[in-house]
């Protein structure tokens, strides 16, 4: 729009007001950038320095956060234990499930671990099972989070089946499934044959402890019926307190997860034998999961994980190479931006023999 | 007081003396078989009504109730808006299916809680319905606007007062007043003329624009003044409401007599009065009874290529969505049957159906439905409601374009449906109405050619422009590309005059005088102004000249108290035009009684005029047969003249020997003045002898009295013998004036590659006027002319004849366009509506179109409304391309409704072709800036908005697929249900509302400046099957990247220093951030147009996610379940969960970038390079590069005003040639 005509609108705009015949241009349009659509806008386009700084600007700032995260996950120590089948005396091997299910067998066990490296204090701890469903839409959902929070709700279990009630029809407490199948293998850790104590404070979220469960909500019921799922509960201690339990009702993504257990908080030298007894009482083995015990340090990107760092560095010599690639096509077939040759009218008649 | 006291005198003409034509009345009474007929029919099945005459009150009660006359054009009414917008809302396939999975989330199947099912879609039906209910609001609001004009009804002793339209009833007495409209069907009792006829003008209608003549029975003549309805009652008899315009059966029971009633008796709704002072009438069909309102049909409602596109889409993600839900049905059923049994954490033994071990298959159906539901956001809920949400903004824009809104009509443009805006940049066709459309009904008398010399100048606007760029050309001052597109302008900035002389003697003049602005007149040459003809070589022609222009006419005229001259009430806009230049040349048309007509003539601006009586002998009229009108005169000196015009063709056949001096001449006049698109007649005289004269005057007194079906034929044998031997005086040339921009816009039109269709109920004379005018036809052009031979044979065999006549001239046409080798040549098709009903035949209605397709430019001539439909269909089938409509009157009414988009031109009265269209503007020409501007725009915003919408939708959906694959198929998503209900409705949608309602690829002046741009709409560059598929490509490609980096980098590991892993809330929630990131950051690449609404919207919608979670996060526990804290205490401090946000969004990002990076780069689109010219002010800089791209931006035309000014260009340039082939001649290539 030429500079007159825009001016046009906004002339008359004020005339409406007092002209004559009101009724006329009752219907005029008011003006406004909005309604023109000529809001003033920045319309970037992509010039070969744009995108070749876009590039670069990328791989400058992936490939080092790649790096930083690879030694971060480099620098981390982690041992991995798996016991669930070396935890079984050979002889029972044959049918595991029956040894887990069986009261009379000894469930205990004895591991050694060697420390690989200097393990800085806090030791983390964890339980990490396999082929574990506990993200199962009928597992997840069977749970009463008012239950847990509040004492008033005890009987709010409808949505716990079908680990609800007990047989008589009285509330559990907690509820539901995953609280029914708590995790209940223990781990007793000695170096050079004194006992190395494991932290079992503070493994769960502050706000779960906090708000979700309840300071005076204390089991009830639980594991009295007539299957036993996992472990039980100390029905003198407050949910709030029970810290495996919030840690365990704190549902996994995948059917591999690892959980913290506890932390060990002192140093691991290199070449340290730890000693763990193992109170082997989890069935896995119906399901064909393992079993494993991981202590494991942190760094500021959290446990052992190369994968962030090849991500980043993959992605950064990715737009690189783009970066590169585009400069060295540009330098070999530059196109003029705004060239007008390239309009498709132009093309087409460059397309189509000229005589000139 | 009594009656005969009371009576005005009146001074009115017996109109019925005047005319020789057409004026017997009907009989009296009815004639045998008429009333035997009549009889039969009346009072059996369909010819039931009975109308009481002014008594309205015994039409409260059945049997004789009928509707009042209150019309309804909405669609619902409080009752029926429920159940009917619900019914049309679920008719659409997706909401189908949200409603049944939000009644499936009650029960237990469900994945989800029922709230976050049954929110958004309650959100989305629900706008969607306000919308309907506002749009069927505002036709409300319209109909109340005509329910509520008022007319005046006799209330009973003589008294007439005013009354809403809505109010009357069946049987009421109207009283009608001059340009009022007809409130319903009636009966014409009386008018002001003496003799009870009055005009109509039926545009509304049939789109006809000449008057018609209505007249009333003789035995009502006496009932002209309000006291004469004191007492009067009749009774009507007649047929049942229907919607046949142009038949009506009745009877009139008036004092015990019984007169039959005719459609010339019968004044229909929505036709106007004119030209008649009042009218006294009977209601006998009122509001949706009246013919008009049967003849209405529901307004179709249409969908737009894109949304008919876009459900072929939604039915390929169904497929898929049926696809994935199978494969996890099947996955769940086999993990149940095999795995559960030993889960034993999930008590398989104490299990319902839903996960029963021993009952897999039962699960796995039970899981299908579970997985319909949960993968169910691969089909974008809210991509309706954001298409429609959308549509309404880009309509709003278009309803306040300020460049669209016509200042003289106070109206401005409207999209009165909003599903079709994209549609509008994807037009191929353009069919458009001629008169009200292309014209303004209004003639003005422009040139003339007297005894061989042509007087008037101001040569049409395509010779002008032709000859100053010969001008510029030749003299090589001008840039070697100046095809200036802007011709138009810079001959409208010339003021002064401009004369040219170039080899070969081809003079042209422009004058550019303020021209005094007189309706019907723009002659401009002093020679024959202000008295100065009389000093011209033949002044005693030039007399006998304007006196035909003065009495050869039907007029009245009507004196004008504030200009203190005359006006004209003509029948035709022609004749009122002609009297129009006679005033102004010093004969002024100034009284008409009974048997004559006073002239006041004026020899010189100086002189006083003289008062000349001629005597009118006889009248003979005009008809579209006989393309003549003539009068036979006595002037003072006793001498008998007879005075004619008529088509030159016509004329030229009747001329005498001693008739011919100025034939050669004016003949090469008429075809100049054609071609520059004005109507001509010719005009010519004869001196009779007092005995020739009535010797034929008896014959034609016998023709005029003789009763029975060849009195016409018998008129017309008459007249043609005293039409003979006449003497050519000269020619007149009226310009059919254009409305404003016309040409310009057409040829822009032209230029961005559409086609444009003229059909007109007009004749073909007069359709090729146009043509010539609008530049759809040009010197040069071959032209078909297809028409149907009148011969005389029996129906049957008439057909047959013509058809195979028709067939024949198609066949060697299409021969002659196949053989064609000038690149240049352009043909023009013309054809007549008979011609056209063979045409449209089932048989041959291909080679028709495949003619018509070749052809340049189309015209359809004498087309009746159902024929525009037609057309409209065959072309919009045929072709499958879109089609566009444009109208004003009602009979435009079928093909606006027929065509793809319709659109019906406001501003004159008539609101039919409005109330029928899509969209409305007030002229012709802003539909340059609705199609090139806002079509072009809108089809690329909704283009691009829906590709974003399936790919954000299949790059969200298809993680919930993955992430099954990871929890046994069980149906859990790893999502918070209110993330998801969310995603859609809030964290989405705004960015891609604001990329559909303010992308703007380039801006509004380049889009008018390239009209090539607009080819990537009919083309469908933005939605074809490659870019839809590439887009969906990039969504699946994004799923997986979101998906598999998000599980990998936090898997089981702590991910943070705390030690703690991340549960399903904490993966959830992290990949949910990277997919808002991920969608977000794409929509910002995908924008080329930042306002800051944009901004606010795509940063906004991250932030608000993030807001959102803090929020949540701190809500009660028992709400947000796990996600209790989960920002601010479990994420937030992470690293990691940052840096997977980063490198997701990124890696899903990065393809695009380089797509588009290296498309723009070396292969980019037209709107690329200009957006790149803009961005480094290159237009600025080089001006001339500019100017020199916008010229060649135009589509290969062969019609248009720029093409024809190349044609001229070349049609000069080889005569230069051929004049001097040894001098060198400059040329440009």
């Amino acid at each position: 729009m030429n500079p007159s005509s825009s001016s046009t609108p906004r002339r008359s705009d004020g005339a409406t007001r007092d002209s004559s015949n009101p009724r006329k241009n009752s219907n005029k349009p008011k003006y406004s950038r909005f309604t023109q659509q000529e809001l003033p806008a920045c319309k970037p386009i992509l010039t070969p320095a744009w995108v070749i700084t876009a590039y670069m600007l990328v791989a400058v700032v992936f490939i080092p956060i790649g790096l930083a995260s690879l030694s971060a996950s480099e620098s981390v120590v982690e041992i991995v234990d798996r016991y669930d089948v070396e935890c079984i005396p050979e002889h029972l091997r044959v049918d595991k499930v029956a040894y887990i299910r069986s009261s009379e067998t000894k469930k205990t066990c004895t591991r050694s671990l060697s420390v690989p490296k200097h393990m800085k204090a806090p030791v983390y701890v964890y339980y990490q099972l396999d082929n574990f469903y506990q993200n199962h839409r009928r597992y997840v959902k069977s749970r009463s989070d008012k239950q847990l929070r509040y004492k008033s709700k005890e009987h709010d279990t409808s949505s716990c089946d079908p680990e609800s009630t007990t047989s008589n029809g009285s509330p559990i407490t907690p509820c539901g499934l995953i609280a029914w199948s708590l995790f209940n293998d223990t781990y007793k850790f000695s170096l050079a044959a004194k006992a190395l104590d494991v932290n079992k404070k503070n493994i769960a979220w502050k706000s779960d402890k906090d708000h979700k469960f309840g300071r005076d909500v204390y089991p009830k019921n639980f594991q009295s019926g007539g299957l036993i799922g996992g472990g039980k509960l100390d029905a003198s201690i407050p949910l709030s307190e029970q810290e495996d339990l919030i840690v365990w009702m704190r549902t996994a993504a995948l059917p591999t997860f690892r959980k913290l257990y506890g932390k060990i908080e002192a140093d691991l030298e290199p070449d340290d034998k730890l000693t763990v007894v193992i109170e082997n009482n989890y069935n896995t083995y119906s399901f064909g999961g393992k079993k494993k015990l991981v202590l494991s340090t942190t760094s500021w990107i959290g446990g052992k994980n190369d994968f962030v760092g090849i991500a980043y560095l993959t992605i950064g010599g990715l737009c690189l190479f783009l970066a590169i690639g585009f400069a060295v096509l540009h330098l070999l077939c530059p196109r003029n931006l705004g060239d007008p040759s390239y309009l498709s009218w132009n093309r087409d008649a460059a397309a189509r023999p000229t005589k000139l | 007081m009594g009656r005969g006291g009371a009576r005005r005198r009146r001074e009115r003409l017996r109109w019925s003396k005047l005319y020789s034509f057409a004026c017997i009345r009907p009989s009296v009474l009815l004639d045998a078989d008429a009333a035997a007929a009549a009889a039969d029919s009346l009072g059996g099945p369909g010819f039931s009504r009975i109308v009481h005459c002014n008594q309205p009150r015994l039409h409260r009660k059945k049997p004789l109730k009928y509707p009042t006359n209150y019309i309804s054009t909405t669609k619902y009414n409080i009752l029926t808006f429920l159940p009917k917008a619900l019914f049309e809302q679920f008719r659409r396939v997706a909401n189908l299916y949200f409603l049944l999975a939000a009644i499936l989330s009650l029960t237990p199947v469900t994945p989800f809680s029922a709230v976050s099912m049954i929110a958004p879609l309650a959100f989305v039906v629900g706008l969607s319905m306000a919308k309907e209910a506002l749009e069927d609001w505002r036709r409300f609001m319209q109909d109340m606007k005509v329910n509520s004009r008022k007319v005046g009804v006799h209330k009973g002793d003589g008294q007439f007062g005013y009354k809403h339209w809505q109010k009357i009833r069946v049987g009421d007495v109207v009283k009608v007043e001059k340009d009022q409209f007809f409130p319903a069907d009636l009966l014409l009792l009386s008018s002001s003329y003496e003799d009870g006829i009055c005009y109509v003008e039926t545009m509304n209608l049939d789109g006809e624009t000449n008057l018609k003549v209505k007249r009333s029975l003789e035995i009502t003549l006496q009932l002209d003044e309000d006291e004469a309805f004191r007492d009067f009652t009749a009774t009507i008899r007649c047929e049942d409401p229907n919607p046949s315009l142009y038949t009506f059966v009745g009877n009139f029971e008036y004092e015990r007599q019984v007169y039959a009633l005719d459609p010339n008796q019968i004044l229909l709704r929505d036709s106007k009065l004119r030209n008649t002072s009042y009218v006294y009438g009977v209601v006998i069909f009122t509001g949706h009874d009246s013919k008009v309102m049967q003849n209405a049909t529901k307004s179709p409602s249409k969908r737009s290529r894109i949304e008919r596109k876009m459900d072929k889409i939604i039915y390929i993600l169904f497929t898929l969505l049926v696809l994935i839900s199978l494969i996890s049905s099947i996955g769940f059923a086999l993990k149940t049957k095999y795995g559960m049994p030993h889960w034993w954490y999930l008590q398989p033994q104490n299990t319902t159906n839903l996960f029963d071990p021993s009952k897999s298959l039962i699960s796995g159906i039970f899981h299908l439905v579970t997985a319909l539901i949960l993968y169910g956001y691969l089909i974008p809920i809210s991509l309706y409601v954001s298409i429609e949400v959308v549509k309404v903004l880009q309509a709003m824009f278009i309803n306040h374009d300020l460049l669209m809104y016509d200042e003289d009509t106070g109206n401005p443009a409207q999209a009165r449906t909003s599903n079709l805006n994209e549609e509008l940049g994807q037009v191929h066709t353009i069919l458009s109405d001629k008169t009200g459309t292309l014209t303004c009904n209004q003639m003005d008398f422009l040139k003339c050619s007297i005894a061989g010399v042509s007087y008037g100048r101001g040569s049409s606007e395509v010779e002008i422009a032709a000859a100053k760029q010969i001008a510029s050309e030749a003299s090589g001052t001008a840039d070697q590309n100046s095809n200036d597109p802007d011709l138009w302008e810079n001959n409208r900035g010339d003021s002064g005059s401009l004369e040219i002389e170039i080899e070969g003697g081809i003079t042209y003049s422009v004058e550019k005088a303020a021209k005094s602005k007189i309706k019907g007149f723009s002659f401009e040459d002093d020679r024959l102004m202000h008295g100065n003809w009389t000093k011209e070589p033949n002044a005693a022609t030039i007399i006998l000249f304007f006196r035909i222009l003065a009495l050869c006419q039907t007029a009245i005229p009507e004196f004008n108290e504030e200009t203190g001259s005359f006006n004209y009430e003509a029948e035709s806009p022609d004749e009122g035009a002609f009297l129009v230049a006679a005033r102004e040349f010093g004969f002024e048309f100034c009284k008409r009684t009974q048997s004559s007509v006073f002239i006041r003539e004026r020899y010189s601006s100086s002189e006083h005029p003289i008062e000349r009586e001629f005597k009118i002998l006889n009248l003979l009229e005009f008809s579209s047969k006989r393309k003549r009108m003539s009068v036979i005169v006595r002037d003072e000196s006793g001498q008998i003249l007879l005075l004619c015009k008529g088509a030159d063709s016509i004329i030229f056949d009747r001329l005498s020997k001693n008739g011919r001096t100025y034939e050669a001449e004016t003949s090469k006049h008429l075809n100049e003045y054609g071609e520059a698109g004005l109507r001509t007649l010719a005009l010519a005289y004869r001196v009779l002898e007092e005995s020739e004269y009535s010797a034929w005057n008896g014959e034609f007194f016998k023709a005029k009295t003789s009763i029975g079906s060849d009195r016409e034929s018998h008129l017309e044998r008459v007249s043609d013998l005293i039409e003979r031997e006449l003497i050519l005086i000269g020619a007149t040339a009226v310009e059919d004036k254009l409305q404003r921009g016309v040409p310009q816009c057409i040829d822009k039109l032209a230029q961005a590659g559409l086609k444009i269709w003229v059909l007109t109920g007009d004749k073909m004379e007069t359709a090729i006027n146009i043509g010539y005018a609008c530049s759809l036809l040009r010197q040069g052009m071959k032209q078909i002319c297809l028409s149907a031979t009148n011969n005389d044979l029996l129906a049957q065999d008439a057909k047959k004849a013509g058809k195979e006549s028709l067939l024949m001239q198609i066949t060697n046409a299409l021969q002659m366009v196949k053989l064609e080798k000038d690149p240049h040549a352009a043909f023009a098709l013309i054809i007549d509506g008979k011609a056209l009903t063979y045409a449209l035949e089932e048989d041959m209605k291909d080679q028709f179109l495949s003619l018509a397709v070749n052809c340049a430019s189309v015209i359809c001539c004498r087309v009746s409304p159902k024929q525009k439909a037609l057309v409209t269909r065959l072309v919009k089938e045929g072709t499958g391309k879109t089609t566009l409509a444009i109208g004003d009157g009602a009979n435009d009414v079928g093909m606006i409704q027929e065509a793809d988009i319709g659109v019906g031109i406001s501003g004159v009265e008539g609101m039919q072709a409005v109330m029928a269209s899509d969209f409305s503007i007030s002229q012709f020409r802003f539909l340059e800036r609705l199609l090139v501007v806002h079509g072009h725009w809108c089809y690329k915003r909704i283009a691009q908005m829906i590709c974003y919408f399936f790919y954000k939708n299949i790059a969200f959906g298809l993680t919930i697929f993955y992430f099954e694959a990871y929890t046994g198929f069980s149906g859990q998503s790893v999502y918070d249900d209110w993330y998801m209900l969310l995603f859609n409705v809030v964290l989405t949608s705004l960015p891609v509302i604001s990329l559909g309602v303010f992308e703007q690829d380039v801006s509004s002046e380049v889009c008018l400046q390239f009209p090539a741009l607009y080819q990537q709409g009919p083309k469908n560059v933005f939605f074809d099957w490659y870019r839809i598929f590439g887009w969906m490509g990039n969504g699946l490609y994004s799923s997986l990247v979101i998906f598999f980096l998000t599980i990998g980098i936090i898997y089981d590991q702590s991910f943070r220093a705390g030690g703690q892993t991340a549960d399903m809330a904490a993966v959830g929630t992290t990949m949910f951030t990277c997919i808002i990131w991920a969608v977000n950051v794409q929509i910002a690449l995908t924008m080329s147009h930042f306002t800051w609404i944009q901004h606010v919207f795509v940063w906004g919608s991250i932030i608000t996610w993030y807001l959102f979670l803090i929020a949540y996060g701190m809500s009660s526990p028992l709400i947000s379940g796990n996600n209790y804290q989960i920002l601010l205490e479990a994420l937030g401090p992470a690293p990691i969960y940052w840096f997977v946000t980063l490198v997701v969004a990124a890696a899903c990002n990065i393809p695009y970038l380089a797509h588009i990076s290296f498309q723009r780069q070396w292969n980019p689109l037209d709107h690329h390079v200009i957006q790149e010219i803009k961005y480094y002010k290159k237009d600025v800089e080089d001006q001339n590069m500019w100017k020199r791209e916008r010229s060649k931006a135009r589509q290969e035309t062969k019609i248009g005003f720029t093409a024809r000014v190349d044609a001229k260009i070349r049609q000069l340039k080889g005569k230069l040639h051929r004049k001097a082939p040894s001098s060198t001649v400059q040329t440009s290539t």
